[in-house]
């Protein structure tokens, strides 16, 4: 499937959403669900939690189509910035709660006591909600909290952005990527399986791991995958 | 960049961590440390071009003494050096995490219920646009070899079960073949091109398949996918309008709710021959969906009973029945998912089943049903709890595994 669609298949879907077709929504789905989720799965390291940051990205396509603005970039970039932003809502509900009971620890990692606590809270529809986001009375711990949040929803950030560059770069580079990184190929092996020269395989290697740097370029907590709107 | 200075010793040539800067280490300690490799003269062209394979530790024992070398004394290498290292701990193996199937329908019916669609998908063609995403999903997880991994078709001929070898990409263009009957009913393009095309469904599969100049690659993929979105988007539109049109199979015809329910039959039958070539696993549909295949293949049988019986494979009809009346049924209670009860008139397919006339009692499980039907398993195989009239059990057993082909 085509990863980059162009932009004709964009405002075809738009139509096609704002019209009301069923069999759009399915085709939308099809395209983007695997990219919805497996980004939320990254930054919330949670099967649950990113079935509902799947739903709701669907639900909010779905309800508003006229809200993608062809213009900012493709469909495939609005969704993933969607899929970020509902991502983040999640991240700083979800460990807005949940540093209050537990102290200072890496949310991204399994539960330290195995509670599992914060797994559980992930089911709910309880994103927004007062409580998550209630200040606790000790405002240095507050800070502090707050702080780690940052650094969670940065590295968080970091690393759906890097997952939509690899999932967007050119296919020669990612497969060049996969022989050497998942496969330990080395680049000649690489070059081989590829049936490019070495030269062409070092050029390849080099050139993707360029594109897949710039995730790290402006890691600020609120920037999204790049590509849509006013990213980098 | 700091520290490359207190680099120069040919020790840090050495250093396995390639860490920037790597730390000097006292020569002494490095006694245990086999011969360090050559280190080869590169241009600086080709050290930078390396930049990327040594960050993936991609590259020969030699290469990386040079590069590592060179770290030493380029700063803009060195830089970019750890650019791209970094860049590395950015990739994960875990690759794409299997999504569930079944998300997809919870998502779509959640995302209806909060804004009904105004064209919808009608729910006869509900089952074929599930099996036709589930078996997307499926092909989007394997890889390019796997495409070419042997399937063997299995199907029942009336007699004996038979079947045909292709490879996953082959079964992918069987189903794009057989699906452009539905196509070429609705007036959409065939994907076996313009002119006059055979209806059966075998025909048609051995010229998509002939008509490939070399074997099928993955490639088959999209005009399958296109095709199957093309034809839920068209019947959306089309609505009840074209629910009675009919749809020809040669020496058959289906109205077109029934064949699209024959489609996602097929679609889920072949994705499970995939799914063990490629050994994955695969569940069957949903349990409304697999009772509407079910009950389809039972509608079926009492016409396929009477062309066995014309062709000498079916014991004859005892009773004569008038049309509409109830006759000689065989009661079959399939179980679990998608299961029910069903009474199959036996003697003529104008008679309607009724529990009032059984003569034959047939249990088996629902699954095992549609691999009875698909021809995966055969009538004397199917693991069936059975009771009554032993003519009319193996008649309807093997009229079920006839429903199947290739």
């Amino acid at each position: 499937m085509a990863k980059d669609a162009p932009p004709r298949w964009d405002r075809r879907m738009q139509q096609r959403l704002t019209r009301g077709e069923a069999a759009a929504l399915g085709e939308l789905y099809d395209r983007f669900a695997p990219l919805v989720h497996s980004q939320a799965h990254r930054m919330l390291d949670d099967e649950d939690a990113a079935d509902l940051v799947t739903r709701e990205v669907f639900h909010f396509v779905w309800e508003n189509p006229g809200a993608y603005d062809p213009k900012q970039g493709s469909m495939r970039s609005w969704v993933a910035w969607l899929t970020h932003r509902r991502s983040v809502q999640r991240l700083r509900g979800t460990h807005g709660a949940d540093g209050a009971g537990t102290g200072h620890r890496d949310a991204l990692a399994a539960p330290a006591d195995g509670s599992g606590a914060d797994r559980q809270e992930a089911d709910g529809p309880r994103t927004d909600s007062p409580d998550a986001l209630a200040a606790p009375a000790d405002g240095s711990g507050a800070d502090a909290r707050e702080r780690e949040l940052e650094h969670l929803v940065r590295r968080a950030t970091v690393a759906a952005r890097a997952d939509y560059i690899v999932a967007s770069m050119p296919a020669p580079l990612r497969a060049a990527l996969e022989l050497a990184y998942v496969q330990r190929r080395d680049y000649r092996q690489t070059a081989a399986d590829l049936g490019v020269t070495g030269e062409e395989a070092r050029r390849r290697l080099r050139l993707g791991l360029q594109l897949l740097a710039t995730a790290n370029t402006h890691p600020q907590a609120g920037s999204s995958p790049p590509g849509y709107g006013h990213t980098p | 960049m700091s520290g490359g200075t207190d680099g120069s010793g040919r020790d840090d040539r050495l250093h396995g961590e390639r860490r920037i800067p790597a730390p000097r280490a006292p020569a002494d300690d490095r006694a245990y440390l086999p011969a360090p490799p050559v280190v080869p003269q590169l241009s600086h062209k080709v050290l930078t071009s390396l930049l990327g394979a040594w960050a993936l530790a991609a590259c020969s024992a030699e290469e990386t003494a040079a590069v590592e070398e060179h770290l030493t004394s380029c700063a803009p290498c060195a830089d970019e050096a750890l650019r791209l290292r970094d860049a590395v701990g950015l990739l994960h193996t875990d690759g794409s995490l299997d999504l569930d199937p079944m998300l997809r329908a919870r998502v779509l019916e959640s995302c209806l219920s909060r804004r009904p669609a105004r064209i919808p998908v009608p729910s006869w063609a509900a089952p074929y646009d599930t099996e036709t995403a589930r078996l997307d999903a499926l092909l989007r997880d394997i890889g390019s070899p796997e495409w070419h991994a042997p399937v063997r078709l299995k199907w029942f001929d009336g007699e004996r079960q038979t079947g045909r070898k292709t490879t996953v990409a082959g079964v992918i263009g069987h189903l794009t073949a057989v699906d452009g009957l539905v196509s070429t009913a609705l007036g959409l393009d065939d994907p076996l091109g313009c002119g006059d095309k055979p209806l059966s469904p075998t025909e048609r599969t051995e010229t998509y398949w002939s008509a490939a100049y070399r074997p099928p690659t993955r490639a088959v993929r999209e005009p399958w996918r296109d095709q199957s979105h093309t034809l839920v988007r068209t019947v959306s539109f089309a609505g009840r309008s074209v629910s009675e049109l009919s749809v020809p199979y040669g020496d058959f015809a289906l109205p077109l709710t029934d064949s699209l329910l024959e489609r996602a039959f097929e679609c889920w039958v072949h994705a499970g021959d995939i799914a063990d070539a490629v050994d994955y696993p695969y569940e069957p549909p949903a349990a409304a969906h697999l009772h509407r295949m079910i009950d389809l293949a039972v509608r079926l049988l009492p016409a396929t009973l009477a062309g066995r019986r014309r062709a000498g494979l079916a014991g004859a009809a005892r009773h004569l029945v008038t049309a509409g009346s109830p006759g000689r049924s065989l009661h079959l209670e399939v179980e679990g998912r998608g299961g029910g009860d069903w009474y199959i008139a036996l003697d003529s397919p104008a008679a309607v089943g009724s529990p009032g006339h059984t003569v034959a009692q047939v249990a088996l499980d629902g699954v095992e049903f549609c691999r009875l039907v698909a021809g995966h398993v055969p009538p004397v195989e199917a693991a069936a709890g059975q009771e009554g009239d032993r003519e009319a059990i193996s008649d309807v057993l093997f009229a079920a595994a006839s429903l199947s082909r290739l």
